[in-house]
């Protein structure tokens, strides 16, 4: 079983990083989304793996479904057909530098840092029998509950900035 | 604990399986006679004025975005829900001040008249 699901994991992780890198490559931004969307549903499965099914089900009713939907319509607002632009020079020497500077990064990181279980009351088994939304919901309701209603007011001031932008009298 | 996603990923494999299926078979085995007509985008309908490839009107754009929104408000209820008993009142009255705030914003988009499709 325990290999069964470590061959599952690497073919989920192929599938995830050969729609990630169909995403930079297409030359249709179409494809590129519906490549986005494949990649949104292997962290799903990952999530799962994890054994946060709440988060998975918020990665696939959130970002494969509402911020999709937002990506694709952006591009129907910007016209950018198949036809893709030039590749800029600069673009690319600063794409170098960016991955340059990340693979020292994780390096560092790999070098120093440590390997540990899981720390804290939240193991594997307590989200097992509990259930990983009840924790959720019991944790964001109890001890969050200013965050929580703080995010109604930051979802409020988004819903007024994009009436306000895009609502503009012209 | 992940043997309980079986169900799902057999209903995955097998969607999988028959929209491949039906594709590539209608591909191998169907009749090909192409004509102008039958290429069109509509078979039925009026004739094609110009490129499916036009900037759409920025209305689009804010229905997708109120939907994200009120989305991720929804996305809120699934855990309050699950928990609802175990917090009683005190979880009604907090939902109820996180639903009320966005029936602010809920009310402002409609007088506004964002809704409108003018």
């Amino acid at each position: 079983m325990e290999y069964l699901q470590l061959f599952f994991f690497y073919l989920v992780a192929l599938v995830a990083i050969v729609a990630g890198f169909c995403v930079i490559s297409c030359k249709n931004p179409i494809n590129s989304a519906i490549s986005l969307v494949m990649t949104f549903f292997c962290l799903a499965i990952f999530y799962v793996m994890l054994h946060a099914p709440f988060m998975a089900a918020i990665q696939i009713m959130v970002y494969a479904g509402a911020i999709m939907v937002l990506i694709i319509f952006v591009m129907m607002l910007l016209n950018q057909g198949a036809e893709v632009i030039a590749r800029y020079r600069h673009a690319v020497i600063g794409a170098f530098v960016a991955a340059a500077l990340m693979m020292v990064q994780i390096i560092v990181l790999i070098k120093q840092g440590a390997v540990s279980a899981t720390v804290g009351p939240i193991s594997s088994d307590v989200i097992e029998t509990v259930g990983h939304t009840e924790l959720i919901g019991q944790a964001l309701f109890t001890d969050f509950l200013l965050p929580f209603e703080i995010a109604s007011i930051l979802l409020l001031v988004a819903i007024v900035g994009a009436v306000v932008l895009a609502k503009r009298e012209v | 604990m992940l043997e309980s996603y079986l169900p799902i990923l057999v209903l995955i494999t097998i969607a999988v399986l028959f929209a491949v299926g039906s594709v590539t078979f209608s591909f191998i085995f169907g009749p090909k006679k192409p004509s102008a007509v039958k290429l069109a985008p509509y078979e039925c309908g009026m004739p094609l004025i110009g490129t499916a490839r036009e900037r759409f009107s920025v209305k689009f754009y804010i229905v997708a975005m109120l939907f994200i929104l009120f989305d991720i408000e929804a996305v809120f209820l699934y855990p309050w829900a699950v928990v609802f008993k175990r917090l009683g009142m005190f979880g009604f009255i907090e939902m109820g001040v996180f639903i009320i705030i966005l029936l602010v914003g809920y009310v402002y988009v409609w007088k506004k008249g964002a809704l409108e499709w003018e």
